[in-house]
This record gives C-alpha cells, sequence and structure tokens, in this order.
C-alpha cells in the first residue's frame, strides 16, 4: 500500500467521521428542494384528506435531514444529540399541554369571552 | 529478599497538568481530536454551549408556535379584522423558504472550506450564506408591510399579536446570524481566524441551521397547514 492509498483512506475515514464530502451535502440539498416542492404542491393541489399528515411527515423529514447532515448530529458526539433532543422534548410537552387547552379548558356552548377567543 | 520501591508522592491531578503542559509547549492545536481536550466530556466548552442553548431555543419557539396556534383563528370580541391566515401569499413565502433553505448549504459549504484550509472559499460561502439570509429578511419586511398595508398590524386581535410575535422571533435569529457571518467575514479576511479555528465557524453554522429548521415548522405548521 502506498502513501497515496493511505491518505486517501485517511480522507475517507475524516468524512465517515465528520460528515459528507461537498457533493454530498448539494445532494443533501437537492432532496430538500424536492421536498419542499411537494409541500408547497399541496397548496395548489388538493390532496384530500392526507394533505396535513403528508405536510407533517414532509416537515419531520426535513428537519431531521438538516439537523442529522447539516447540523452533524449523525456524525458527532451523542452528547450533543441528548441536549438537543432534551429541548425537543420539552418543546413538545408544552404543544401537548397546549393542545389540552383545546381539547377540555374550552367553554362547550363555544367562545368564551374570558379566554380571549 | 524482597524488594519494595516507593514512589514519590505525587500532587493530585499533576499527571493531567503536565500533559496539558507539554502540549502547550509543543504548540499542540489538534482541538478536533476529541479525545486529547482538556475538558471531561472530551468535547469543547463552546460547542456544547451552543448545543445546550439550541435546546433551550426549542422551548422558546416551541412556545411561541404553540400559542399561534391556540390563537390563530381568534379575533377577540371587541376588536376586528383580518387575520394573519387570510393574507397569507403562499408562492412568495415558498420562495424565502427555499432561499433559507439553500443558505444551509451555502453555511455547510462554508464549514468544509474552513476545514481545508481554503480560506477564499470560506469567504465566499459566508458571504453567500449572509446574502440568502438578509434576501430572506426583505422577503419577510416586505411581507409584514404587506400584511400592514391590508390593515393587519401588531395590535388589530389576538391571532395578529401571535403570529408578529412568532415570525418577528425568527427574523431576529436570522438577522443576528446575519451580524455574526459578516463577523465571521471580517475576522478571516484580515487572518485573526484560520482552520486552527474551524469549529467556531462550525459553532456559528450550528445557530444557522437551527434558524433553518425552525423555519421548516413555521413554514409547514403556519403557512401551509389550513
Amino acid at each position: 500500500m502506498n502513501t497515496a492509498t493511505v491518505s486517501e483512506d485517511e480522507t475517507h475515514q475524516e468524512h465517515s467521521d465528520h460528515g459528507l464530502s461537498d457533493v454530498g451535502y448539494i445532494k443533501v440539498a437537492l432532496i430538500l428542494a424536492i421536498l419542499t416542492g411537494v409541500e408547497v404542491a399541496t397548496y395548489f393541489v388538493d390532496f384530500g384528506v392526507v394533505e396535513i399528515p403528508s405536510l407533517l411527515i414532509l416537515m419531520v423529514v426535513k428537519f431531521q435531514i438538516v439537523v442529522s447532515y447539516f447540523m452533524h448530529l449523525k456524525f458527532d458526539s451523542k452528547v450533543f444529540s441528548y441536549l438537543f433532543v432534551t429541548g425537543l422534548i420539552l418543546a413538545v410537552v408544552v404543544f401537548a399541554a397546549m393542545g389540552t387547552s383545546l381539547a377540555f379548558w374550552q367553554d362547550p356552548a363555544g367562545c368564551d369571552a374570558s379566554a380571549f377567543c | 529478599m524482597a524488594v519494595t520501591t516507593t514512589q514519590p508522592r505525587r500532587p493530585p491531578l499533576a499527571d493531567t497538568a503536565e500533559t496539558q503542559t507539554s502540549e502547550l509547549a509543543y504548540g499542540r492545536t489538534d482541538w478536533d481530536d476529541h479525545h486529547h481536550l482538556p475538558t471531561n466530556t472530551g468535547l469543547t466548552n463552546e460547542k456544547v454551549t451552543m448545543w445546550a442553548f439550541l435546546g433551550s431555543d426549542c422551548l422558546l419557539f416551541g412556545a411561541l408556535i404553540s400559542t399561534y396556534l391556540l390563537c390563530r383563528n381568534r379575533v377577540g370580541p371587541a376588536t376586528k379584522g383580518p387575520t394573519a391566515a387570510d393574507l397569507f401569499d403562499i408562492p412568495f413565502t415558498s420562495v424565502s423558504s427555499f432561499v433559507l433553505l439553500m443558505s444551509s448549504l451555502t453555511m455547510v459549504l462554508a464549514v468544509t472550506s474552513i476545514q481545508r484550509a481554503e480560506m477564499e472559499r470560506c469567504k465566499l460561502w459566508l458571504l453567500t450564506t449572509a446574502a440568502l439570509g438578509s434576501i430572506f429578511i426583505a422577503g419577510q419586511v416586505y411581507e409584514f408591510t404587506g400584511f400592514y398595508r391590508e390593515g393587519l398590524g401588531f395590535t388589530t386581535n389576538i391571532s395578529s399579536s401571535a403570529f408578529f410575535t412568532l415570525t418577528g422571533f425568527h427574523g431576529v435569529h436570522v438577522s443576528l446570524g446575519i451580524v455574526m457571518l459578516v463577523t465571521m467575514w471580517v475576522l478571516v479576511t484580515r487572518g485573526n481566524l484560520g482552520p486552527e479555528r474551524a469549529e467556531t465557524i462550525e459553532i456559528i453554522g450550528l445557530y444557522w441551521h437551527f434558524v433553518d429548521i425552525v423555519w421548516i415548522v413555521i413554514f409547514a405548521v403556519v403557512y401551509l397547514i389550513p
């Protein structure tokens, strides 16, 4: 094995540890652009009952791709993932608490003026 | 005859101090090698702090998005006026969203450039990212101005207050990101920031990608979901 081969192997190892190559990042951006195009298409085309679930799924997939590849969480220390996911879980808890206000704390007769609706 | 060797008593952490001193003496700067960082976690404190900040910022935007969803269709008993959702221009906002999404690509290219010591390319990508962010902010100002002309101000109703607070906070985050990017460009141009401190650009990049993912959520939940 010559020196050039060793150097190439090291470069590949480095990429697998710290992220993608530039071409890899451009491919990821292309995927994100296509997903955004599909999202926007739901505004012009009636997708019926699957519209909201598909928008939510697309949002989660785009979020996951940016966090994993552009923010390097897929390649970086798990400590960063724990810190970020903790914040995300707390945010989802806040969101769920808001959901309970819609489901349980509204006046069944309709608008409750004291709740500024 | 048993031979007993007695080691001289050393103060606690003497080995650690010796290692760090020798690293400094030989000018060791390979901070990317996690196993040799002089921190408990083996990770740089700056990067851990940024991730902790981003985790806490998730809570801020989680609360703001929740508030908007709670108030999106409420104009209040005494106030009138349209809601933001009545005035959305989805094609225009789609272009803004695409611009911000592509700025994440240019940001990550700036990070890989400085890691490879390609300083000119790094400067170009930093400026491109700042320019794309500025286009996004210009779009937001244009959108807000249009809403105001249509009679939707910050205090028009509960719905508009929640909308402007949410998107305004995001706009402030993007604006701060642009200031940081321009600052990085100045530092790189003056030669005060080299490849040995590539992690600084990476940390700014984390912040920039975060404002992008927040917009991914806002665009879907606030603008697209009816």
